[in-house]
């Protein structure tokens, strides 16, 4: 009895270092993104003078759009041909399929520094050059491979037999995907589409190798903030960032499970 | 509503031949079975009729009209799967509603239609449940409704009883025949179990090996079985094994047996005779001969109790015979004891060797 207990508090007590571990570092740049003093002095004293400021940070705000813009089109982009590619490797035989299959996850190991210096010396080879574009092209080669991989995940569980009654009941290959397969799949694309947008929006390295000054995203607009000189406006821009993207993740995760519905 | 031609249809996947020259007609308005084993290409041959796969050579048509090369989404057929295959994300109504939904019908004309459809196979009130809330039974009936509520010209059954337990499977056989005289639909049903073949269908064609082994009315198939392997897998059978003597044959050890149908065969041929266990009288003593009727002489081996018969198995000359006795109240026989069995040449059918 007395050993329970004691494993039961150990148990407790290691979730809650694991939880410090994972939310302190954040809840301290939160903190002190009401706080009055810019050099993490204490006491603390409350003020919303950072967020009031960075409004005015024309530089910073024009970057977190650039971000969001970026990362949702290449979360449509790459949650459709993504979608599409898994359904393709699902359904149809074909010459150098194994092959094709087996080209598609080494990119997710290839680090970053390697993928982005690669694709600045071909962008600039093929005249596309830097700027947003460019960090466009490049956020959705990198987030296709993770939208193919969960999607695929979820078809595997796909009972071919559906689209087999469905033809059967008269419906063409069109209905077929969009009225049996899709709404079976959806959990997997929509979990797919989120990891596109995390690997879009927490994008530094490769978006870093593309930005040109003017036209650059928010975690690279940050690092450079940082390098002329830290201020606590990056504290609260970094808070919002947060708090709005750690809703999105509970929401979906309340409604979607990650496909783990029968 | 159309009757099946089958002609002459040959599939193969790489080396292996599913189908071999299979050559089938099916008759408007009929229940036809497709009997046979696991890989016998009953499958094959269902998923052919139904355009889910095209034939390498041969001739498939519905109603008169060439279909082999018609995609199964413009043939206008009715399928049951094995699994049912309902669609998880829609409801019951939904489900059957989906063959007239993507034909672009109106919605009073779907909601009316899908009604009459749940209505026949008795779950009217269900339509607003899911698949998942459903038992085997209603599973199957909403996929029976589902096939049916397009008006198809032909409706296959893929082993649809196959999933369900034995008492709700023959509740199942007649709500299934029930319905196809009511709509009076051509309806081809794959099956492995001869029992189901047997009880439902007009017709039953026995496929082995990717080929047509017979195809006839069950009583036919069963009573004059035309090889061995139609004898066996429809129904228990005896089979004795000789040369033919033009109207039987004739044992190793020379004793005769007369048969009373089966194939006309050129005397001195290797051949076999079938008898069905139900059709051998057994008894304990050797008079009472009545004329003409095989007799062979054994020994009771076991005897397996089954409260309206018994079945003995009888030793004779290395072979182990099988016979089926009603329980009429009369003496049983043990274990171990001797006996003649009789049986008359109209019970025994000659079968060319194969």
């Amino acid at each position: 009895m007395a050993t329970t207990r004691i494993l039961e508090g150990l148990g407790r007590l290691y979730i809650f270092l694991l939880l410090a571990f994972l939310y302190l570092p954040i809840i301290i740049m939160a903190l002190m993104s009401f706080n009055v003093s810019p050099f993490y002095q204490l006491p603390f004293e409350w003020t919303t003078e950072w967020y009031a400021s960075l409004w005015q940070n024309d530089q910073l705000i024009a970057a977190t759009w650039n971000s969001l813009e970026i990362a949702i089109i290449t979360t449509l982009i790459s949650v459709v041909m993504g979608s599409a590619a898994s359904l393709a490797l699902y359904r149809y035989e074909f010459r150098g399929k194994k092959v094709l299959q087996a080209l598609l996850f080494p990119p997710i190991a290839i680090p970053w520094l390697i993928t982005g210096t690669a694709m600045l010396i071909f962008f600039f080879g093929v005249g596309i050059g830097r700027g947003l574009f460019a960090i466009l092209l490049g956020h959705v080669a990198l987030a296709l491979p993770y939208v193919i991989v969960v999607v695929s995940a979820r078809l595997q569980t796909f009972a071919p037999e559906l689209e087999e009654a469905a033809r059967s009941l008269g419906a063409n290959q069109w209905q077929v995907t969009m009225r049996v397969t899709l709404p079976w799949i959806m959990p997997g694309v929509i979990a797919g589409g989120l990891f596109a947008f995390a690997v879009s929006f927490d994008q530094f390295v490769v978006s870093y190798f593309l930005s040109t000054p003017g036209q650059t995203t928010l975690p690279v607009e940050i690092y450079a903030a940082i390098r002329k000189g830290f201020t606590p406006e990056i504290n609260a821009v970094s808070t919002i960032i947060i708090v709005v993207s750690m809703a999105l993740m509970l929401l979906t995760a309340r409604f979607f499970k990650f496909g783990g519905e029968k | 509503m159309a009757g099946v031609q089958v002609s002459s249809v040959s599939r193969s996947f790489g080396a292996h031949k599913a189908l071999d020259d299979v050559s089938i007609d099916f008759a408007d308005g009929g229940f036809y079975a497709l009997l046979g084993p696991s890989g016998s290409g009953k499958t094959t041959l269902l998923r052919q009729i139904a355009g889910f796969d095209f034939p390498d050579t041969g001739r498939i048509s519905i109603g008169g009209e060439s279909v082999e090369r018609v995609p199964v989404e413009k043939r206008r057929i009715g399928m049951v799967f094995q699994n049912y295959a309902l669609f998880p994300n829609m409801s019951v109504a939904d489900n059957v509603a989906f063959g007239l939904s993507v034909r672009g019908e109106a919605k009073a004309v779907i909601a009316a239609e899908v009604q009459r459809a749940l209505d026949l196979v008795q779950l009217g009130k269900l339509g607003g449940r899911r698949p998942h809330q459903l038992s085997g039974g209603q599973r199957q009936r909403v996929a029976l409704a589902r096939a049916i509520v397009t008006k198809p010209r032909v409706l296959l059954l893929d082993e649809p009883l196959g999933a369900l337990d034995k008492a709700l499977r023959v509740d199942m056989q007649i709500e299934l025949k029930r319905i196809q005289r009511e709509i009076g639909i051509t309806t081809i049903f794959v099956t492995h179990d001869q029992e189901e073949a047997l009880t439902m269908s007009d017709r039953i064609g026995i496929l082995r090996d990717g080929r047509l082994v017979q195809e006839g009315p069950p009583e036919e198939i069963y009573d004059r079985p035309k090889s061995e392997f139609a004898a066996t897998f429809l129904g228990d059978a005896n089979i004795f094994r000789g040369d033919t003597t033009g109207n039987g044959i004739r044992l190793p050890d020379g004793t005769a047996i007369a048969a009373g149908a089966g194939a006309t065969l050129a005397a001195g041929a290797k051949a076999s005779c079938a008898v069905r266990p139900e059709r051998i009288r057994i008894a304990t003593d050797a008079g009472a001969s009545d004329g003409d009727a095989n007799t062979l002489k054994g020994q009771v081996s076991k005897r397996i109790f089954a409260g309206n018969n018994s079945t003995y198995f009888v030793e004779r000359d290395g072979q182990t015979l099988k016979v089926i006795v009603q329980n009429t109240g009369a003496d049983r026989l043990a274990e171990g004891q001797d006996v003649v069995l009789r049986w008359s040449p109209e019970s025994t059918v000659l079968i060319a060797a194969n």
